[in-house]
C-alpha cells in the first residue's frame, strides 16, 4: 500500500473517529436530550441523504452534477399535494402518479436538453441544470403559488417515544425509504450488467461503446432513475417539510454538500454523508446560536474539498496520462 | 287664453321631455365615470414573488378589486382610477428601481407599497425626493419613526403587536418568564429584540432567546434547549412555515407551555400546515379576522362584511389581513384624490388630515406627528380552537 493510500485511509478513519467522538460527547453531556438531538439529526440527515443519492446516480454515470436534483423532490412533493389533497386520490395512487410524471419529465429533459449537448463540456451541462432548477422553481410558483402546502403523514402524527426521546412516524417512513433506496441503487450499479456498464461508460465512454454500452442510453437511464428517486424522496419528505415552490434550492444545496461529504458517485456515501451532516447540524444548533447551523454544511464542504476531495467513501479520481 | 299659450308651451314641454329622457338615460342622480376625464394613476410596488409573496399577492388582489369596483361606479370624482402594479420580487433594490420607474415614466400621482419592511425602506428616499405620497403595507417601526412627510402606513405596526402580546402575557396569563424563538431574518430578529427590550417593563423575564433559519424544518434542537429553562410560555416571532414546524415539533416533544405567535401567523395557512398542533396557539391579529368581534350595525362592521364577501366571491378564498392592508391603502389614496385630484402636495396634506376613515383593518386617523393611522386597540388576541379562530376576551 503506497504512502498516499495509507494517508487516505488514516484520514478516513480519523474523520469517522471525530464524528463518533462528537456524537458520544453530546450523548454524555446532554443525556436523553442528546438522544433526541441524534434522532432529529438522523431524520433531517435522511432527507439530505435521499437528495444526495440522486446527485450520486447522475454523477456516477455522466460526471454531471445535476443542480436541479432538489427540484425533482420539490416537484414530487407538490404533485403529491395536487393528487392526494386537491384531487382526493388515495395516497398510494398519488405517489405513483407523482413519481411517474416527474420521471417522465426527467427523461424528457435528458433527451431534449442533455443528450443533444453530450459533446459539450461537463461545465456547460452543469450550467444547463442550474437553468432547469430556476425553470422548475418558476413553473412551480406559477402553478401552485407561493404558500407552503400540507400533505398528510402516511401513518398519522402521533409521536413515538422511547428512552425520553420522540420521533414522528413519518421519520420512520423516511428512514425506511432511504434504506430501500440505497440497497436498490447499490445493487443496480454493482450487481446488474446495465448498472456496471453505465459506470464503465462514465469512466471510459469510448471503450464502453465498443463493448455495447452506449453513453447516450446510460445518460437517459441515469436521469430517469434520479428523477424518479428524487420525486419519491420528495413525496416521503413532504409531510415533514411542507412542500413549497422554493424547496428545491435548499434541498439541492444541502443534498449536494452531503453527496460531496460522503463521496460523489457512491450511493452508500450519499447516505453516510447525509446522516453525518444532519447529525452534526443538529448538534451544532443545540450548542451554538442556531444561525451557525447552516454554516456547518458549507464548512464541511470546504474541509472535504480541501482535505479529502473524494469524500468519506469515494475513490480518489485518478487520470491516466 | 288656453289656446293662445299652447304654441309656446309646446317647445317648453318638448325641452322638458328631452331633459327628462337624457337625465334618466344617464341614471338620474347616479354618477358614473366620465370617459373623457383623465385617468388617475396610482403606482403600487408589491412583493408578488419571493419570500414576501404571501403578503403581496392578496394586496394586489384587493387593489384590482378596488379598481374594478370604483370604475364600475363613480370612479374617483368621475375619473377612472388605474393601479399600476410592479413586482419587487421581495428585493429592496428592485423596489427602489420600480418606484423610480413608476414616478418618472408612468407619472403616477401617488404610490402604494411595499409588502415588507426592507423593500419599503428602500422606496422611502425616492418617494420623499419626488414628493410623492407613499402608503405602505409593511409593519416595520423604522418606516414611520421618525415621521417622514410623505410616508404613511396602513397595517398595525410590529410594535403594536408586541405590546398586545406582552399585555396578554402579563394580564391574562400572569406569566413571569418567557422564552423567545424567532426567525433569523429581519422581521423575526427585529421583533425578538423589541420584545426582549420591552419585557422587563411588563414584569417579564426572558430566560431564553433562540433563532431558526427561515427555511429550517426541524427546530427540536432549539426547543430541547428551551425545555431546560424555567420558561412558562414560548413566544414565536416569524412567518410561515417556520412557526407551523415549531408547533408540530412542540407536539412531538410533548411541550405543554403555551405557544404565542406573532401577527405573522394571522392566516389560515398556519392552521392548515400545523394541523392539530395549531390548537391552543394564540396570536395578535386584526379584528377583521373575526368580523363578529366588531359591533353589528357599525360602519366598520358593514365595510368588513362587504369586503370579505366581495373578496370571497371574486377570488374564491378568504380575505386575510394582507388583503385588508392593500384595500385600505387604495381606499386612503383614492379618498384623498377625490378632493386633491392629482396635485401631489394636496394629496399629502389631505391624507395627513384624514380622520375617522373607515377601512378594513380599522379606523384611520393621521396627523402631522402620526403617520401610522391605527392603534394597538385595533388588534386583538386570537386563539385557535378546533381549527378555528376564537377571540380572547
Amino acid at each position: 500500500m503506497s504512502t498516499n493510500d495509507s494517508r487516505q485511509v488514516r484520514l478516513l478513519w480519523g474523520s469517522v473517529a471525530v464524528v463518533a467522538a462528537i456524537v458520544v460527547a453530546t450523548l454524555i453531556d446532554k443525556g436523553s436530550i442528546g438522544l433526541q438531538l441524534i434522532l432529529s439529526g438522523l431524520t433531517v440527515g435522511s432527507i439530505y441523504a435521499l437528495v444526495a443519492m440522486g446527485f450520486s446516480v447522475i454523477y456516477s454515470t455522466t460526471r454531471v452534477i445535476n443542480f436541479a436534483q432538489g427540484g425533482f423532490s420539490m416537484l414530487g412533493g407538490m404533485l403529491m399535494y395536487t393528487f392526494s389533497v386537491q384531487a382526493h386520490l388515495p395516497p398510494w395512487l398519488g405517489l405513483i402518479l407523482a413519481v411517474a410524471i416527474v420521471t417522465a419529465f426527467g427523461a424528457g429533459f435528458e433527451r431534449a436538453a442533455i443528450n443533444p449537448l453530450k459533446d459539450k463540456s461537463v461545465i456547460t451541462i452543469i450550467i444547463i441544470t442550474i437553468g432547469l432548477s430556476i425553470f422548475m422553481t418558476a413553473v412551480a410558483k406559477w402553478i401552485w403559488g407561493t404558500d407552503p402546502v400540507k400533505i398528510a403523514a402516511f401513518t398519522g402524527e402521533k409521536p413515538l417515544r422511547f428512552l425520553g426521546a420522540s420521533l414522528v412516524p413519518q421519520s420512520l417512513w423516511v428512514f425506511g425509504f432511504t434504506l430501500l433506496a440505497v440497497v436498490l441503487v447499490f445493487a443496480f450499479f454493482n450487481r446488474t450488467l446495465l448498472g456496471k456498464g453505465m459506470r464503465a461508460a462514465a469512466d471510459n465512454p469510448d471503450a464502453a461503446s465498443l463493448v455495447g454500452v452506449s453513453s447516450s442510453t446510460s445518460s437517459l437511464v441515469a436521469w430517469t432513475l434520479a428523477a424518479g428517486l428524487g420525486a419519491a424522496a420528495g413525496v416521503v419528505i413532504a409531510p415533514i417539510n411542507f412542500a413549497q415552490y422554493s424547496a428545491g434550492t435548499t434541498l439541492g444545496l444541502k443534498g449536494f454538500s452531503a453527496a460531496v461529504l460522503g463521496g460523489l458517485g457512491s450511493a452508500p456515501g450519499a447516505v453516510v454523508g447525509g446522516l453525518v451532516l444532519g447529525v452534526l447540524e443538529t448538534i451544532t444548533a443545540s450548542y451554538l446560536p442556531s444561525g451557525y447551523k447552516d454554516a456547518v454544511a458549507f464548512l464541511i464542504l470546504i474541509l472535504v474539498l480541501l482535505v479529502r476531495p473524494q469524500g468519506l467513501l469515494g475513490k480518489p479520481e485518478s487520470v491516466k496520462v | 287664453m288656453g289656446s293662445r299659450s299652447l304654441p309656446w308651451k309646446l317647445p317648453v314641454l318638448l325641452l322638458c321631455t328631452i331633459v327628462a329622457v337624457s337625465l334618466s338615460a344617464t341614471g338620474c342622480g347616479k354618477k358614473t365615470v366620465n370617459p373623457s376625464a383623465s385617468v388617475y394613476k396610482i403606482g403600487a410596488v408589491l412583493s408578488l414573488s419571493g419570500p414576501a409573496a404571501p403578503l403581496g399577492q392578496p394586496e394586489q388582489n384587493s387593489l384590482l378589486m378596488l379598481e374594478e369596483q370604483l370604475n364600475a361606479g363613480e370612479g374617483v370624482n368621475g375619473h377612472k382610477v388605474q393601479f399600476i402594479i410592479e413586482d419587487d420580487q421581495s428585493n429592496p433594490a428592485n423596489a427602489a428601481a420600480a418606484i423610480t420607474k413608476l414616478i418618472n415614466q408612468e407619472g403616477v400621482s401617488a404610490m402604494i407599497g411595499s409588502s415588507s419592511t426592507g423593500a419599503t425602506l428602500a422606496m422611502v428616499p425616492v418617494a420623499e425626493a419626488a414628493k410623492v405620497t407613499l402608503v405602505c403595507c409593511a409593519a416595520g417601526t423604522a418606516i414611520t419613526k421618525p415621521v417622514k412627510k410623505y410616508i404613511f402606513r396602513t397595517p398595525p405596526t410590529d410594535s403594536m403587536a408586541i405590546d398586545k402580546v406582552l399585555a396578554y402575557l402579563k394580564t391574562n396569563l400572569k406569566i413571569k418568564q418567557i422564552a423567545i424563538l424567532h426567525d433569523a431574518n429581519a422581521y423575526g430578529t427585529g421583533g425578538a429584540t423589541e420584545l426582549a427590550a420591552k419585557a422587563p417593563t411588563a414584569g417579564i423575564q426572558v430566560v431564553a432567546n433562540e433563532s431558526y433559519g427561515s427555511t429550517d424544518t426541524d427546530m427540536t434542537a432549539q426547543l430541547t434547549k428551551i425545555q431546560q429553562t424555567p420558561a412558562q410560555a414560548l413566544v414565536v416571532w416569524g412567518t410561515n412555515p417556520g412557526p407551523a414546524s415549531i408547533a408540530k415539533n412542540m407536539q412531538q416533544l410533548a411541550m405543554k407551555i403555551p405557544f404565542i405567535g406573532s401577527n405573522g401567523i394571522a392566516n389560515k395557512t398556519f392552521i392548515t400546515l400545523a394541523g392539530t398542533a395549531a390548537n391552543g396557539v394564540s396570536f395578535p391579529g386584526g379584528r377583521m379576522l373575526i368580523p363578529a368581534s366588531i359591533p353589528t350595525g357599525t360602519e366598520w362592521r358593514n365595510a368588513v362584511d362587504k369586503f370579505t364577501a366581495d373578496y370571497k366571491a371574486k377570488y374564491g378564498k378568504d380575505a386575510d389581513t394582507f388583503a385588508a392592508h392593500g384595500w385600505d391603502a387604495g381606499t386612503i389614496l383614492t379618498t384623498a384624490m377625490k378632493t386633491a385630484g392629482t396635485d401631489k402636495t394636496m394629496i399629502q396634506s389631505t391624507v395627513q388630515a384624514t380622520k375617522g376613515l373607515v377601512g378594513i383593518d380599522g379606523i384611520y386617523n393621521y396627523s402631522a406627528t402620526n403617520h401610522d393611522g391605527l392603534t394597538v386597540s385595533d388588534l386583538m388576541m386570537i386563539q385557535i380552537q378546533n381549527g378555528a379562530w376564537v377571540q380572547i376576551k
